[in-house]
């Protein structure tokens, strides 16, 4: 009990959490590029822009980064006994993580808020160049720590049994956090775009600032375009890594409860989830599964009920198969998702080709809703690689049942999960209110008093 | 040194820093609505730490995940143990955190005025809480033979820890009055020039009474240490000239304070890490909570790269904005 609701408080903290690091890491990354179109050609209607999506990156970094605290002291609060029995090596990334990148981006972010009119130009691009340096590094090592998890490297257990770090770099040139990295790098690209060319098309069909948001709307195209299609190439890589080293997690992905080769690809199908080991296929692909999972057009595939038996003679009895409903969907909606995206991308850079992008009515209403996706696509490949790894909570090393905190009762937990839920429902709404109304909100307009973001007019606001 | 010894230094430092630099953003979101008459003025004494509160911060999440990598075992059991005090601090740093960003992004009555008891209740409660935690390191708490906490949270309370939260928090006060004051212009800088005196008074008595009492829980000689020492001359010389016009050494003074109050709780707690109020064999000690050679080594190597790194920064933008805050005259009623 005390266990499950741990890893519910987890789960719900980190997807939370999650909605918001790839817009940050997206957006800063954009907004950087805009002003450095306005460090070049100075038009004065790219730092408009720039200010505008830079409010919108404000916005989105304070709830960003207050979530992420919860997440630093999570593991020490619910998860003691798995603080204690990884630190040696888990915590590492994640002070440098701290020490590297949280310092440099909210330092940056604060000079480059408040430096507008202190700064140089030259220096002022670098500040925020910066902030989008810092919040990829942080992801850096995040990931570097995850991949740990998945896929665990650079360690020799003690005399205690305990995982001891031997060789850091194996933690950087893990193959789970080579392409993991890469993985979320250009999902928060595509989340940054999408948002971007959603505000953009907001705009454009209002006819407001027409020349100002068809250029938004061409840089998110030309940013999301490149960056959907190699994620559909990376997305693959990585499903080939975790099949190497983490069959179950693949094998549960497409409810292959037998060995199979070659191994077709279900696009559909009911049932085939906890106790269901046969599955109604609606749809399937032959030979697809065996590329996906190998790379090999007539690759084998081991089935879930093999890797059980593999496990309970390697680890003993227990269940070893994650929650495969979760595991099959997870995948399928980042796939589906990506690959409706994909199409969009390239309808856009065809109009960017064309110059018609900021009249096209039908791409603008679509683009609109499509800012939804990208959230529902970042949550399923999380609960796809975390669900995937149980019952483990670094693989093959500890189970996620022996790594809660023994000291913490089933009430301290209820007390902590109700009292997130509230303040998480209460900043999503105020988060989302000041979303709309300042993608909304017209571009400020140059001259006279210049309003706010410098030193004399106080508040954070500009 | 051995490198448990330098990694415990380290988090120390972390912990001195967080309190040195937030300290004063703490005691600047706890007087604003005193000092700042109107609404031109109170976003005035909030300007005195936009740039930089958010940089500050980073010293908590870089102590809390220093502990983690240097110290698994005392991380584990610290964080563990003060679960629900924790839970509040993480509260009060969110409302507090987006409450800096989101207060001027709407001009509606009720949304202002939450945000700034956000402001201000969070100012007031994290140092106070993290305070309480550290004086319940030094006091002890029930923690068992597998260094697990056995207590509830009505034991995190202990008086001894309850008197380093308001020591903490009266520092903090004190410290934000003498950044303001150095700040800030006309009447902003006044009022704080004017708390300064009951909040000296205050901090004074605070730290005197700290002292004395951690004489009696540490053990060791009765006669305070330098750096007990050096907090109280600190505190006083804080407090003498919070209403003078030495704007510069008086925030000097008050970081000192702050500075030296903190680095003596490690100091007390060397080489233990946790006292067990239970058994004084279940004390968490250095030697017994660090990380491996390798891993402490690697640390090592991050932390002589990148802290001299983050100093050099920080400090750049503390003097880009080094210039006072002027209130903009109040354009309408």
């Amino acid at each position: 009990m005390t266990n499950d609701l741990a890893r519910w408080q987890f789960a719900t903290t980190s997807i939370y959490h999650f909605l918001f690091v790839p817009v940050t890491i997206g957006l800063a990354f954009l907004v950087a590029l805009l002003q450095t179109a306005w460090y070049r050609n100075e038009r004065p209607e790219y730092r408009r822009l720039t200010r505008f999506f830079g409010t919108l990156l404000v916005i989105n970094v304070a709830v960003g980064v207050v979530t992420g605290l919860v997440q630093e002291f999570e593991f020490g609060m619910n998860w003691s006994a798995y603080s204690r029995f990884v630190g040696d090596v888990f915590g590492g990334p994640l002070a440098m993580e701290g020490l590297a990148a949280f310092f440099l981006e909210s330092t940056f972010l604060g000079l480059w808020l408040f430096g507008w009119d202190r700064l140089p130009k030259r220096a002022h691009l670098a500040c925020i160049w910066l902030v989008a340096a810092g919040s990829m590094l942080s992801a850096m090592f995040i990931l570097a720590a995850n991949s740990w998890m998945q896929h665990p490297v650079g360690y020799k257990l003690n005399g205690q049994g305990q995982p001891v770090l031997n060789d850091v770099w194996a933690l950087f040139t893990n193959p789970t956090f080579l392409w993991g990295y890469v993985h979320v790098i250009l999902a928060s690209l595509v989340t940054g775009s999408l948002v971007m060319l959603a505000v953009s098309a907001w705009q454009l069909r209002k006819g407001r600032e027409v020349s100002a948001f068809a250029g938004a709307a061409r840089l998110s195209v030309i940013v999301l375009l490149p960056a959907i299609l190699l994620q559909m190439f990376v997305g693959n890589k990585l499903g080939e890594i975790e099949a190497k080293y983490q069959p179950m997690k693949i094998a549960a992905a497409e409810a292959q409860w037998s060995n199979c080769q070659p191994c077709s690809f279900s696009v559909f199908q009911v049932g085939g989830g906890k106790n269901d080991e046969t599955p109604t296929q609606l749809i399937e692909i032959p030979h697809l599964l065996s590329v996906l999972a190998t790379g090999t057009f007539n690759g084998s595939v081991e089935g879930l009920t093999e890797l059980q038996k593999q496990n309970e003679a390697k680890y003993g009895p227990g269940n070893y198969i994650p929650n495969v409903f979760v595991q099959y969907w997870s995948m399928r909606v980042m796939a589906y998702l990506g690959s409706l995206i994909a199409l969009l991308a390239l309808w856009g850079g065809w109009l960017v080709h064309r110059g018609t992008l900021a009249r096209s009515r039908w791409f603008l209403r679509i683009s609109l809703w499509a800012v939804l996706t990208p959230f529902a696509m970042n949550t399923a490949g999380w609960m796809l690689t975390e669900n995937g790894r149980q019952p483990w909570i670094v693989q093959g090393l500890m189970k996620t049942v022996d790594a809660n905190s023994p000291s913490v009762s089933a009430t301290d937990i209820w007390i902590s999960l109700i009292a997130f839920l509230l303040i998480y429902i209460a900043l999503g709404t105020a988060d989302l209110l000041l979303m709309l109304r300042y993608s909304r909100r017209e571009l400020e307009h140059e001259g006279g008093s210049d309003g706010g973001g410098a030193g004399t007019i106080p508040a954070m606001s500009y | 040194m051995a490198l448990h010894t330098i990694w415990f230094v380290i988090v120390a430092i972390f912990w001195v820093g967080f309190f040195v630099l937030e300290g004063f953003d703490f005691g600047v979101g706890a007087l604003h609505t005193i000092v700042g008459r109107d609404e031109a003025q109170r976003r005035a004494a909030l300007a005195t730490i936009g740039p930089w509160w958010d940089g500050n911060e980073v010293w908590l999440i870089v102590a809390g995940a220093s502990m983690f990598a240097a110290f698994p075992a005392w991380y584990a059991t610290m964080f563990s143990a003060l679960y629900l005090a924790l839970l509040l601090v993480l509260a009060a740093l969110m409302a507090r955190g987006v409450a800096f960003e989101f207060n001027g992004k709407r001009e509606d009555q009720r949304w202002r005025s939450t945000w700034t008891w956000c402001t201000t209740l969070g100012s007031l409660l994290i140092p106070l809480l993290l305070g309480i935690g550290l004086g319940d390191l030094l006091h002890g708490l029930p923690i068992n033979s597998n260094h697990d906490f056995t207590g509830s949270f009505f034991d995190l309370l202990t008086p001894y820890g309850l008197w380093t939260g308001a020591t903490l928090l009266g520092l903090s006060l004190l410290h934000g009055a003498t950044f303001l004051k150095l700040r800030t212009t006309d009447g902003i800088r006044e009022r704080a020039s004017e708390l300064g005196r009951p909040l000296g008074w205050i901090a004074i008595a605070l730290v005197v009474g700290f002292v004395i009492w951690t004489r009696n829980v540490a053990g060791g000689a009765d006669v305070p240490g330098p750096v007990e020492f050096l907090a109280v001359i600190a505190v006083i010389a804080s407090a003498r000239l919070a209403s003078t016009d030495y704007d510069g050494w008086a925030f000097a003074a008050s970081a000192l304070a702050i500075a030296a109050t903190v680095g003596s709780i490690f100091i007390d707690l060397y080489p233990h890490v946790m006292i067990s109020s239970t058994s004084s064999a279940y004390d968490l000690t250095v030697n017994g909570t660090a990380s491996g050679h390798y891993a402490l080594t690697v640390m090592t190597v991050v932390a002589a790269i990148f802290l001299p790194l983050v100093l050099l920064y920080q400090g750049w933008s503390f003097h880009v904005f080094r210039a006072r805050v002027k209130t903009p005259p109040v354009v309408s009623g």
